[in-house]
């Protein structure tokens, strides 16, 4: 891949991705990378995200799931628009 | 031209019960909290001796104290293990425990503080130690299989790049030498939560993955919902996990068992601290996901070299087993690269694939077992720390 990718997605059915480079800012037009089978997309970060830090890859209701590698990691706590940012502060565990 | 890791060699130290270990090490084992003085003393009159000092061994009862001697004799026996110096208070625990680990063939002397002092103690034990080291100095490496070491898994400091880089690295490695016949460890019972459904599937037959979830369900009830004060969500993920960018239990579990690999299954469950038993192949142990616990009850129950993929950058090791540190987060590379054995850091830039990380961990493991220090080693981490079920009596 010539181009470094910003975030990466493991499945086709994760609605949210991984950002992997340092310095991220809002406004960048991200190269996304599905590692599944290294397909690629583009996404604008609609924030300031740390490496590691996930972003969502579409708009989300209070409510909904957070899905990664394919399977539910949690439920989302309020709105967050396509390219937010997706932490604890609006993504919480089902268990415990 | 492939690598070729099926025919792969170590040298590695040969013990009497027939395993291979890849230390030397001579160690002063306290059997309880009061005896680490002496141990400490022991191990500074004479070099090339390790003390182990702890912070239990009194009036324990039932499962807990089984728990501690299985620690206790499962360190003592370990291969990479080459003698062992025991002291406790009284002669009756201490010599159950050389006991447990004379079983194995090896050298092992014991000795006890009451109606002796401290003084005495040192001395005599002293004397043992020196004889120990001058007995292991002259063993040496031999050329053994690869496939006869025993290699387990933890995680620790995870974060969303340790799923994506790190984990997945160490499960291809297993995917790869499992077959060749390594005996694996992987376990971190609490941290499969919201992962559960598939790590029973996992198993090799439903009989094995039923009881694999009972176990797991018991941490739940008897442990976490038992104790639990809050959502756990400043300990289960940890503060460093959520720095990293984890953000539930499901998310983190969910990375920790790319660690299988795959295509590995679990042939058995462990108890914490427990030998396997039912030959080569993949064991789930139920342990604490706690770093330096962990890695000290896979060493008891016989690892002999410890993977463990990190992204914020946990910095642990362990007094007996070399420690391999693999990340994928160009970060922690960048700021705490001295604790770092393998950098795999470009599959996240998509310049290197699982595969390809896999076998430069498999290199890493052949060079480790041949005596390369690990970052962890080098920097004497050394952290030994028991597990205790509940307050002693």
């Amino acid at each position: 891949m010539a181009e470094i990718p910003h975030l990466l997605v493991h499945e086709h059915a994760d609605n949210v991705g991984v950002v992997v480079v340092e310095g991220l800012t809002a406004g960048t037009d991200m190269l996304v990378c599905v590692t599944h089978d290294n397909s690629t997309f583009r996404l604008t970060a609609g924030a300031d995200v740390p490496i590691g830090h996930k972003i969502a890859l579409k708009d989300f209701k209070d409510g909904d799931t957070a899905i990664k590698y394919g399977e539910d990691i949690g439920k989302i706590i309020a709105d967050i628009p396509k390219g937010g940012h997706v932490h604890t502060h609006n993504c919480k565990t089902k268990r415990w | 031209m492939p690598f070729d890791f099926k025919n792969m060699t170590v040298q590695g130290y040969r013990r009497e019960n027939g395993r291979v270990g890849v230390r030397n090490h001579v160690i002063i084992l306290p059997v309880d909290d009061i005896s680490n003085a002496a141990c400490e003393a022991v191990a500074n009159n004479v070099k090339g001796t390790l003390a182990l000092p702890h912070a239990y061994g009194r009036l324990q009862f039932g499962a807990d104290l089984d728990l501690h001697f299985r620690t206790m004799i499962g360190t003592g026996a370990n291969p990479n293990v080459a003698a062992v110096v025991v002291i406790g208070i009284e002669p009756g625990w201490t010599k159950r425990i050389a006991d447990g680990i004379r079983e194995t063939g090896k050298p092992v002397a014991e000795f006890s503080i009451e109606q002796k002092g401290d003084f005495e103690t040192i001395r005599q034990a002293s004397w043992a130690a020196k004889e120990f080291v001058h007995l292991a100095t002259e063993y040496q490496r031999e050329e053994c299989s690869l496939n006869e070491l025993w290699i387990s898994t933890k995680c620790g400091e995870s974060d969303t790049t340790t799923g994506l880089g790190s984990c997945p690295t160490v499960g291809n490695m297993y995917d790869k030498l499992l077959p060749e016949g390594i005996t694996g460890f992987f376990g971190e019972t609490s941290e499969i939560t919201g992962a559960e459904h598939i790590c029973q599937k996992r198993a090799i037959n439903e009989e094995v993955g039923e009881r694999w979830y009972k176990m797991w369900k018991a941490y739940q009830d008897d442990v976490i919902f038992a104790h639990q004060t809050d959502d756990l969500s400043d300990s289960q993920p940890t503060k460093g996990n959520i720095e990293g960018g984890l953000t539930t239990i499901e998310e983190k579990a969910l990375g920790n068992l790319e660690k299988i690999g795959r295509t590995s299954q679990y042939i058995d469950i462990l108890d914490a601290a427990e030998a396997p038993q039912s030959g080569n192949g993949l064991y789930f142990m139920d342990s604490s996901s706690a770093a330096a616990e962990c890695v000290t009850l896979m060493a008891a129950g016989g690892a002999v070299i410890h993977t463990f993929p990190t992204g914020q950058g946990n910095v642990v090791g362990n007094p007996i087993v070399p420690v391999i540190k693999i990340t994928a987060n160009p970060r922690t590379v960048r700021t705490m690269g001295e604790h770092v054995d393998l950098d795999v850091s470009g599959i996240l830039r998509r310049e290197q694939t699982i595969d390809e990380a896999g076998d430069a961990l498999i290199e890493m493991i052949r060079r480790t077992a041949n005596g390369r220090y690990t970052a962890a080693e080098a920097l004497g981490h050394r952290e030994f720390s028991m597990t205790k079920l509940y307050r002693s009596a």
